[in-house]
């Protein structure tokens, strides 16, 4: 059955109504789960809030299981869905780069789109700051295409690279996802702050 | 009454609620579109719609500009694009739902707003660059790679939240 756009369920035009329809759906839980706010969404790395480790793995994990059942119904097709491209240069070095504007940005783009929608001023200068990182990228291409397209791996799946079934390595990224869990319950008893 | 109102404005869902609700959403985009979510390829479409009414030679002759509208002759015409301005109504919804739609500058006490801006501003083309050398930001590369178990996705993933940790010392003034 799905996805419904790849198997002509739907057309294209019904396929961009749905992205908007999803796309509210996407920032109405970011904004409801304090993913508007950068003071939130730094605390992770501080230990005072870790919203920010909940929330992205606890939808990487509902998100990753539910395909997996969808696809033992036989309701999803996995082999049509798009699994990102692993280029290992660019993936760990473009990271990187993120990472550092993370931490002193606090907002990344999604996040950062979901503030401005409520009125964050730094978010929206936040957004002016993508599209100039975007333009740079852009216009110096040549100048890192090298990078770009360097160490590419085909599109290969965790579970493929530990030589695991798509099962087992859900199963640990599961246990791994709960481990993290009580880490950040207990950093956010040891680093308590009351108002931010 | 206004004491009522701003608790009621820093009241958010439980975070492992909202993680399955995000999921879920996620699950609905690959079920309709075979496709995850994504922020910071919308933010390239528009880069490029501009550029092709500004400097359409120079559409062509940049090998970046020139395979982003081989993929999407319309790059307004995107999925990231009309979910990017979902986006914005899901947020705003929210907020006015909570009481939290208020124009401000959020900072820690210990800097001023004009340092924050800068710091914002910075970040952002740090993040902007990164996301078009990482092939997709928080959304696009790490969430719904990891959701797919594609080992890019996590290890942009580690990348992303390795690197933010390991610099969180440096700029701590800025958050604590």
């Amino acid at each position: 059955m799905g996805p419904l756009v790849v198997n002509e369920i739907i057309s294209e035009n019904t396929n961009l109504l749905l992205a908007f329809i999803i796309g509210i759906g996407f920032g109405f839980v970011l904004e409801s789960s304090g993913f508007s706010s950068s003071r939130k969404l730094a605390g992770v790395f501080y230990g005072y809030d870790t919203v920010v480790l909940k929330v992205f793995f606890t939808a990487a994990i509902t998100a990753m299981l539910g395909m997996l059942f969808l696809s033992l119904f036989g309701w999803l097709n996995l082999d049509l869905v798009y699994v990102n491209p692993t280029y290992l240069t660019s993936a760990i070095i473009g990271g990187i780069v993120m990472g550092a504007g993370f931490i002193i940005g606090g907002f990344c783009p999604g996040t950062s789109f979901a503030g401005a929608s409520i009125g964050k001023i730094d978010a929206m200068v936040f957004i002016g700051g993508l599209f100039i990182g975007v333009i740079i990228f852009s216009e110096g291409y040549p100048l890192w295409d090298g990078l770009y397209m360097a160490a590419f791996k085909g599109s290969p799946k965790l579970s493929e690279s530990l030589g695991l079934s798509d099962g087992i390595a859900a199963l640990l990224v599961i246990l791994a996802a709960i481990g993290m869990f009580y880490v950040a319950e207990w950093a956010e008893k040891k680093f308590p702050r009351e108002e931010y | 009454m206004e004491k009522e109102k701003k608790d009621r404005s820093r009241q958010y869902l439980n975070p492992y609620l909202g993680g399955v609700l995000l999921g879920l959403v996620l699950i609905a985009a690959n079920f309709v579109a075979g496709r995850g979510l994504g922020a910071s390829g919308a933010v390239k479409s528009v880069v490029v719609a501009a550029n092709m009414v500004v400097a359409p030679a120079h559409v062509k002759n940049n090998a970046f500009y020139a395979e982003t509208v081989k993929q999407h002759p319309n790059p307004l015409k995107n999925w990231l694009v009309f979910e990017m301005v979902g986006v914005l109504v899901g947020g705003f919804l929210s907020g006015s739902l909570w009481g939290r739609l208020k124009l401000k500058v959020e900072h820690s006490p210990k800097i001023t707003s004009r340092k924050r801006l800068i710091m914002a501003g910075t970040g952002g083309i740090l993040f902007g660059f990164g996301s078009q050398l990482g092939r997709g930001c928080t959304s696009g590369s790490a969430l719904s790679g990891m959701a797919v178990l594609s080992l890019g996705g996590f290890i942009t993933m580690a990348a992303i939240f390795g690197t933010a940790f390991a610099l969180a010392y440096f700029f701590r003034k800025n958050w604590i």
